[in-house]
């Protein structure tokens, strides 16, 4: 039980660092300043919810270990975050479809999880809830934009959508960690979130003229029990360097 | 939409009650993006509870030439300003 807890809040945890990682590869090289700093204002706030939600796995675990032990000292297969957000950052366009996905799941789920029957849980949906709600705005409003922009940028966008994809199904897919869980009233039904996911991306793609794959289509799985690509391993390399060469190292 | 975004004016508005204040400009390739890069360049440290956006073309400004006729005159006019009342002792903040 406790086990079950602790890894779903690894999940919660782990999809926000990963990001959060990704993102600050852009820092500095970012197409324009305003959207330099967007990312990087996205990468803060989802590293401040990992930091929340790996500070409570650690006190679930009751071992000991602190969020920056969870977060620097874990190896790939421990990892317990979706494929999707340790694709690579590819192009612009790549980065915010990756994004738009994420985003519009994300902001379902937190706010399924500020009923959850775990007050701490529901504390820290309550408050990510407000920065994931820009987070959607904004990657929506740029989806469209960039989708229904020039004939160079359409075709990015559209290449983007139909890359990732694949990695979009195991959002939606419970196990038992999952089902566990929402037994307890503690995390919700995944599979619930589809079809509002569906319907919302099927209305942004259609606004930013990109043609939606088939929900039907074959989906990657994996992440969330920790079977993660060859990208996740480069991710952690280049994240965990200084704890994994200097142990402890403070700054 | 053009290649290049236009320039927008950004107005922050501090706190409710005071007036918004110029803070800067940026790149945004309309207005309602404005809005966000507005929101993510110059609010990140809790500047703000609103904000205005204006194109800087459509900013009308007085002409650097006409310094002297504008605001020359107003030197000699002490008499508008409000210095020559004797206040009470017991108003300070006046």
């Amino acid at each position: 039980m406790i086990d079950d807890k602790f890894d779903y809040l690894l999940r919660l945890g782990d999809n926000a660092l990963v990001l959060s990682q990704r993102l600050t590869e852009w820092v500095g090289k970012g197409p324009a300043l305003e959207e330099d700093m967007a990312l990087a204002n996205t990468a803060l706030d989802l590293i401040g919810q990992a930091r929340l939600w790996l500070g409570y796995a650690g006190e679930v675990e009751g071992l000991g270990r602190t969020e920056n032990q969870l977060a620097f000292l874990r190896d790939a297969h421990d990892f317990r975050n979706l494929l999707l957000v340790e694709q690579p950052n590819g192009g612009y366009a790549d980065t915010l479809v990756r994004q738009y996905f994420f985003d519009s799941w994300h902001h379902l789920l937190l706010d399924e999880l500020t009923r959850s029957a775990d007050p701490r849980i529901a504390g820290i949906a309550e408050k990510a809830i407000k920065e994931v709600t820009y987070h959607l705005r904004r990657s929506a409003d740029l989806v469209v934009r960039l989708g229904d922009g020039t004939d160079e940028s359409h075709r990015r966008m559209q290449a983007a959508v139909d890359d990732l994809w694949i990695y979009t199904g195991e959002m939606f897919q419970p196990d038992a960690v999952d089902e566990v869980l929402e037994a307890q009233g503690v995390a919700t039904d995944v599979a619930a979130l589809r079809e509002p996911w569906l319907a919302q991306v099927r209305h942004t793609l259609a606004e930013a003229t990109l043609t939606m794959p088939s929900p039907e289509a074959w989906m990657q799985k994996g992440g969330k029990q920790g079977r993660h690509g060859e990208h996740l391993g480069f991710l952690l390399a280049e994240m965990q360097f200084l704890q994994r060469a200097y142990p402890g190292a403070q700054w | 939409m053009s290649k290049e975004w236009p320039l927008w004016e950004v107005f922050i508005r501090s706190q409710h009650g005071l007036a918004h204040k110029h803070v800067g400009s940026l790149h945004a390739p309309d207005a309602e993006m404005a809005i966000n890069n507005a929101r993510d360049v110059y609010t990140r440290r809790n500047e703000g509870v609103g904000i205005w956006v204006v194109l800087a073309s459509e900013i009308v400004s007085s002409s650097p030439g006409d310094k002297a006729a504008l605001f020359d005159p107003s030197n000699t006019k002490v008499y508008r300003h409000p210095t020559f009342f004797p206040m009470p002792e017991e108003v300070k903040n006046l």
